[in-house]
């Protein structure tokens, strides 16, 4: 047993406003570690996506545009917003899976932020998000899909995405702190993604759709980002509309889902 | 004002030497009731230990003290803060190690240390160096690089009371922090439970077996459906209890009268008990008893198959303190399965 050399006065510790951005990323690097240690978790965000591409380029590619190459311009952005969503089920499994392990209990005893881990966790998903994307754009560049933009437009449209997903985020979050297990967060939030990502705009033009479906997949949050991805990449239109229209639908999901997942975190016992 | 079992009563010494002070702690869960008011305090730099079996309200009673709950009536104070007003001030003061390690499985022991001293707004430095000495001193050095999903029970165990001391916190709460150790293993924890009190730390133990209270606990609470039985020293309450347990089987049930008059002639003032079916027991004090027991028995030609002197388990002390036999407590794992 040797003596205490390490002197670390808690109560002296100064607390201050940047403490929650400090805490967070270190909760941001934990989560990271996780993820470079078992790769098989980014699944998700790499093989799964470069699956979704192949089968619906080849299988649908032909009927719905006539020629695969065709098909692959409207596609892309559609998978990649299909797969954003998707991906976001990791971060309620993983918040999930801390409750369950009781590492929680020992985040909420400390004396930091009660939201440092949730954003800590979200914060570490932002490399998933930035390897689907380059994924997605690799994947298309090796089919053919040739980008129009500048590197400016692909930056912003990695930014929007990024955004996007952090903001969507907080809604598996949520479901990752009420679900009783971390199976019942993946059913959960797979049944609600399922409709929302194919009634949209990101595997067909809207116009083939009934009105009352249209409608709904022109609203359709995940049409817009789409859409701002597809113009932000090639030129389908201006790029304006859609990405501000993405960004309302941001902050509509953060002030909705965030306070509920934090009431809630605050709440679990 | 409880009373307690030396027959007088009892004044918590309410006042800034204690560490910890627990004031009518009430908590509802739905239907279950929690805790049921629960009183007691922690005198600066001395352990408490909180006996009581499976739901008990012990976990509730360690939980709203390190501020992870809410009481829903009383209150409690912690170094000197109030956990409902102040829970970050408390939360500075204070270590938990829960029934369950609150560790990360994925991260090494080194990582979860360093990740709780950054947390605690270390530097870098300072947070390595501390998991270095923390690993060190609860023997987990060889194994620091490895992912805490490869270590034992009991590592597990120690790496996260280790995580619960890095900030060097005056109060440690232990919430059973041997429960499911083996024998050896217990006797390891308690030694480092030794160590850190002599550091000056205050204790909150909790625990299911009177053998642990009473190697570690100045005072001893013991608490059940969530209401405090009796709060004492340990040497009074092991008065009461007796100190230890005299078990009698008699070879020809028969005997059994027999047996427990001359059980009831050692005893320590407590009526005979029959824990299993063909076997006596009884609190006795000193140790005449059983060689006198012994005697007895030879005198009266009575053979037994079994005779053994043992520290009463948590049912004895219940049996003592109130007459009643415990009902058993569903474990978890069994509440499931009914």
């Amino acid at each position: 047993m040797s003596a205490t050399a390490v002197t670390h006065d808690l109560a002296a510790v100064k607390h201050g406003p940047f403490d929650v951005i400090r805490h967070s990323w270190v909760l941001a690097k934990r989560s990271l570690v996780k993820t470079w240690r078992t790769p098989e978790g980014l699944i998700d965000v790499t093989l799964s996506p470069i699956m979704f591409t192949l089968l619906f380029t080849f299988i649908f590619g032909g009927a719905i545009a006539n020629s695969p190459g065709q098909y692959l311009v409207f596609l892309l952005p559609g998978i990649i917003g299909q797969n954003i969503a998707f991906a976001s089920v990791g971060i309620g499994i993983q918040l999930n899976a801390d409750m369950e392990k009781g590492i929680f209990d020992r985040f909420r005893a400390l004396p930091i932020s009660r939201i440092a881990p949730l954003l800590g966790a979200a914060l570490g998903d932002i490399v998933r998000y930035v390897l689907l994307f380059g994924i997605m754009l690799a994947t298309g560049y090796a089919l053919g899909y040739r980008i129009t933009t500048t590197p400016v437009h692909v930056l912003g449209a990695l930014l929007l995405i990024i955004v996007f997903a952090l903001s969507l985020a907080w809604a598996p979050m949520l479901v990752g702190l009420l679900a009783r297990s971390q199976r019942a967060v993946q059913g959960i939030v797979f049944m609600t993604l399922f409709p929302l990502t194919f009634a949209s705009n990101a595997f067909v033009p809207t116009e083939t759709m009934p009105a009352w479906l249209a409608s709904f997949a022109e609203a359709n949050p995940l049409s817009h980002l789409i859409n701002a991805i597809r113009a932000l990449l090639t030129e389908t239109g201006p790029w304006q509309g859609p990405v501000v229209a993405t960004l309302i639908w941001s902050a509509v999901f953060v002030v909705i889902f965030a306070p509920l997942a934090i009431r809630t975190y605050n709440r679990k016992s | 004002m409880i009373p307690n079992v030396s027959g007088c009563t009892y004044a918590l010494p309410m006042s800034s030497e204690n560490a910890v002070e627990a004031h009518g702690l009430v908590k509802n869960f739905k239907e279950t009731k929690a805790l049921r008011g629960v009183d007691f305090a922690v005198p600066r730099g001395t352990v408490l230990g909180v006996l009581g079996p499976n739901g008990a309200g012990k976990t509730t009673a360690v939980r709203i003290l390190a501020t992870l709950l809410r009481p829903d009536a009383g209150h409690a104070m912690v170094a000197g803060f109030d956990v409902a007003k102040h829970p970050s001030e408390v939360r500075k003061r204070v270590g938990l190690t829960g029934q369950y390690a609150s560790i990360d499985e994925e991260l090494t022991g080194r990582e979860n240390l360093i990740m709780i001293g950054s947390l605690l707004n270390m530097t870098g430095t300072n947070a390595k160096a501390r998991a270095k000495e923390l690993l060190e001193w609860f023997d987990l050095t060889e194994a620091a690089d490895r992912m805490a999903k490869t270590y034992s029970g009991g590592m597990r165990r120690r790496l996260d009371l280790a995580a619960s001391l890095t900030g060097h916190p005056e109060i440690v709460f232990l919430d059973e922090p041997t429960t499911g150790l083996d024998p050896a293993k217990r006797e390891d924890m308690w030694d480092v439970v030794r160590d850190i009190v002599a550091r000056g730390t205050s204790v909150l133990l909790t625990t299911q077996y009177l053998e642990e209270a009473d190697a570690l606990a100045d005072d001893i609470v013991v608490i059940n459906h969530g209401e405090v039985i009796a709060h004492d020293t340990a040497e009074n309450l092991k008065r009461v209890v007796g100190s230890q347990t005299l078990r009698v089987r008699p070879s020809d049930p028969a005997d059994a009268a027999a047996v427990s008059v001359i059980l009831s002639e050692v005893s320590a003032g407590a009526a005979v008990d029959q824990p299993r079916k063909g076997e006596l027991a009884v609190p006795v004090v000193g140790d005449k008893a059983l060689t006198s027991v012994v005697k007895k028995l030879a005198t009266q030609k009575i053979s037994v198959t079994e005779l053994s002197l043992m520290l009463p388990s948590l049912d004895e002390v219940f049996f003592n303190l109130t007459g009643e036999r415990q009902k058993p407590e569903l474990t978890p794992e069994e509440e499931l399965s009914a």
